[in-house]
């Protein structure tokens, strides 16, 4: 028996998330006695997975799973977890690995907990605490089966390093032509820019910002904290960014560590998007905006005389540190 | 071409978040429920697929009578016909119990799900059909299209997208993008008349487990108040950004 995790990457290089998943399924597998393996996939070099507490790891090296397919990746979680005896099972909440979750939990039938946040809060009974309710709120939830899934919030435990001494072996499961039946025919990526997906700090604009043509102050300041770029539902509504950059509700939800709202008043459904943020600044002219009840930080005051004095100050503060 | 909408039935964002009976259970007094967004989207979708080739769309949901007006509300929308199954949602693997036996019975080509619902954020169902069903899948589909029996579908990735392409029968978990936000649907009158006499056919459950169970809700501890910063002390901000809060 041993705890299993599925450490993420692309391109042949560790996502940050993998690390964050190694440091907290070792914490977890201390509290249950046991021992961490993370699966892999294509990952090239493994052993930056020893820095964060894995004792052992199951390469897979499959040149028809180069590209993602949900069905196949959770396939190889699936084999991997029964070859370890794993009873739980940690997976990251990237798009991916929530793509393929329900497919794992289905697979081995295993209770499956989403958005959970912190140690289980006990192992036997198990039980974790989740966010519900757009982070309104918390459940603690049991999972009464067997074996046991969790999917662990993004950016909710952080990377802590503990040093292991790691086994490496490979690993060469089943994959069924049927797991091929959804192809990827081709990706768009948007090269060269921080996604929001990735980010440590988001810097995100309103419709305060008064129109498209200022928004040359969003990508500078987001420049300067090597942050991404987001935006309020209005300005995407409006056509002034595209939709990929809406968060919120129905856009995309944000945890990243700053979020920096400039001209964004705060409507219930953009912090539900966005309150599972670490720290949030608000720029704002109207000091009554609902965002200052939420943010951590506030200025009060016009974003065009505000935001351009940040970014020179901001580039002072990074030529120091 | 036969499509399932799955419906859930959620508390409006603004709603009062609180609890009863030692804090196990959802304070339902004065609450407004609305069809989960993301289903939303997907109904739209579908309706689209009525109006330009044809499609027949059935609206499932899995809660007791009270969830019904949101059903009638997606029947004025368009739906065809809906079915309830009758049974209180316990978790992610019940209700996909529940919905895979209805899209076993109905032979559905497309069967469209929210990728998450407002209220518990699981983002589970529609995989878990998939799973049981061992249907193809997409979830988080900002765009579908679909000839005859093959589907192309945009899935929104990190930081960008990809186009896939499959064939039905096919699961998707619908998100915003698949139709955009002005394009959803508002029940006209003639809409809502017309949705009073389409029928609900109420189901009653099939036997499945729960996998998972709630114990108790908790609210976040609140929050401190905004330490505000004067305009002309971004210095201070961007000290306390790096000290206190060290963020950057």
């Amino acid at each position: 028996m041993s705890l299993l995790i599925y450490a993420e990457s692309a391109e042949g290089k560790f996502k940050k998330v993998a690390f964050e998943l190694a440091s907290y399924a070792k914490k977890v597998a201390e509290s249950l006695g046991t021992t961490v393996t993370a699966v892999t996939i294509n990952a090239g070099d493994v052993s930056d997975l020893a820095k964060y507490g894995v004792d052992k790891v199951l390469k897979v090296n499959n040149n028809t799973l180069t590209g993602f397919s949900a069905k196949a990746y959770a396939d190889v979680i699936k084999q991997a977890a029964q070859k370890e005896s794993a009873k739980v099972v940690v997976l990251s909440s990237t798009t991916d690995s929530i793509y393929l979750s329900s497919l794992v939990a289905v697979s081995l039938d295993a209770g499956f907990t989403s958005n959970v946040v912190g140690l289980p809060v006990s192992t036997s009974p198990f039980q974790v605490k989740r966010t519900a309710f757009s982070n309104k709120a918390f459940n603690i939830t049991e999972i009464t089966t067997d074996v046991k899934v969790i999917g662990l919030a993004k950016n909710s435990y952080g990377i802590i390093e503990s040093n292991s001494s790691l086994t490496e072996e490979d690993f060469n499961p089943n994959i069924d032509a049927a797991d091929f039946n959804v192809k990827v025919t081709s990706v768009e990526k948007s090269s060269g820019k921080v996604s929001i997906a990735d980010a440590d700090i988001v810097v995100s604009g309103g419709r305060g910002l008064k129109g498209p043509e200022n928004w040359g102050l969003i990508e500078e300041l987001a420049n300067v904290l090597g942050a991404a770029t987001a935006c309020s539902k209005p300005v995407s509504d409006l056509g002034w960014r595209p939709h990929a950059e809406h968060v919120g509700q129905t856009g995309k939800p944000v945890a990243t560590n700053l979020y920096i709202a400039i001209g964004i008043s705060g409507a219930i459904q953009h912090i539900a998007g966005i309150n599972s943020s670490k720290v949030k600044v608000v720029i704002n002219s109207d000091p009554e905006a609902p965002f200052f009840k939420v943010a951590d930080y506030g200025v009060v005051g016009d974003a065009f005389e505000i935001v351009p004095q940040l970014i020179e100050k901001l580039k002072a503060f990074k030529a120091q540190h | 071409m036969k499509i399932l909408v799955c419906i859930s039935h959620v508390p409006d964002t603004t709603s009062k978040i609180n609890f009863v009976n030692g804090d196990s259970e959802f304070d339902t007094n004065g609450v407004q429920y609305v069809i989960n967004p993301n289903d939303e989207f997907g109904l739209t979708r579908a309706i689209w697929f009525q109006e330009q080739q044809g499609a027949n769309v059935t609206i499932v949901n899995v809660g007791g009578p009270e969830t019904e007006p949101t059903l009638r509300k997606a029947l004025a929308i368009g739906a065809n016909e809906a079915i309830r199954i009758n049974a209180t949602p316990t978790d992610g693997f019940f209700v996909a119990k529940q919905l895979a036996e209805v899209i076993k019975t109905g032979g559905y080509d497309l069967i469209i799900a929210g990728k998450e619902s407002l209220d518990y954020n699981g983002g589970m169902v529609p995989g878990m059909i998939a799973g049981i069903l061992g249907y193809n899948f997409v979830n988080s589909c900002v765009g579908l299209t679909i000839e005859g029996t093959n589907a192309t579908v945009n899935r929104e990735i990190d930081g960008g997208k990809e186009i896939v392409s499959t064939t039905l029968p096919l699961i998707i978990g619908s998100q915003k993008g698949l139709v955009e936000e002005k394009d959803l649907r508002i029940p006209n009158m003639r809409g809502i008349m017309t949705a009073r006499t389409k029928v609900i056919t109420v189901l009653e459950p099939v036997a499945a487990n729960s996998n998972t169970k709630s114990v108790q809700f908790e609210k976040p501890a609140p929050k401190s108040a905004v330490k505000l910063i004067a305009a002309d002390q971004l210095d201070e901000l961007i000290n306390l950004l790096h000290n206190e809060a060290k963020v950057i």
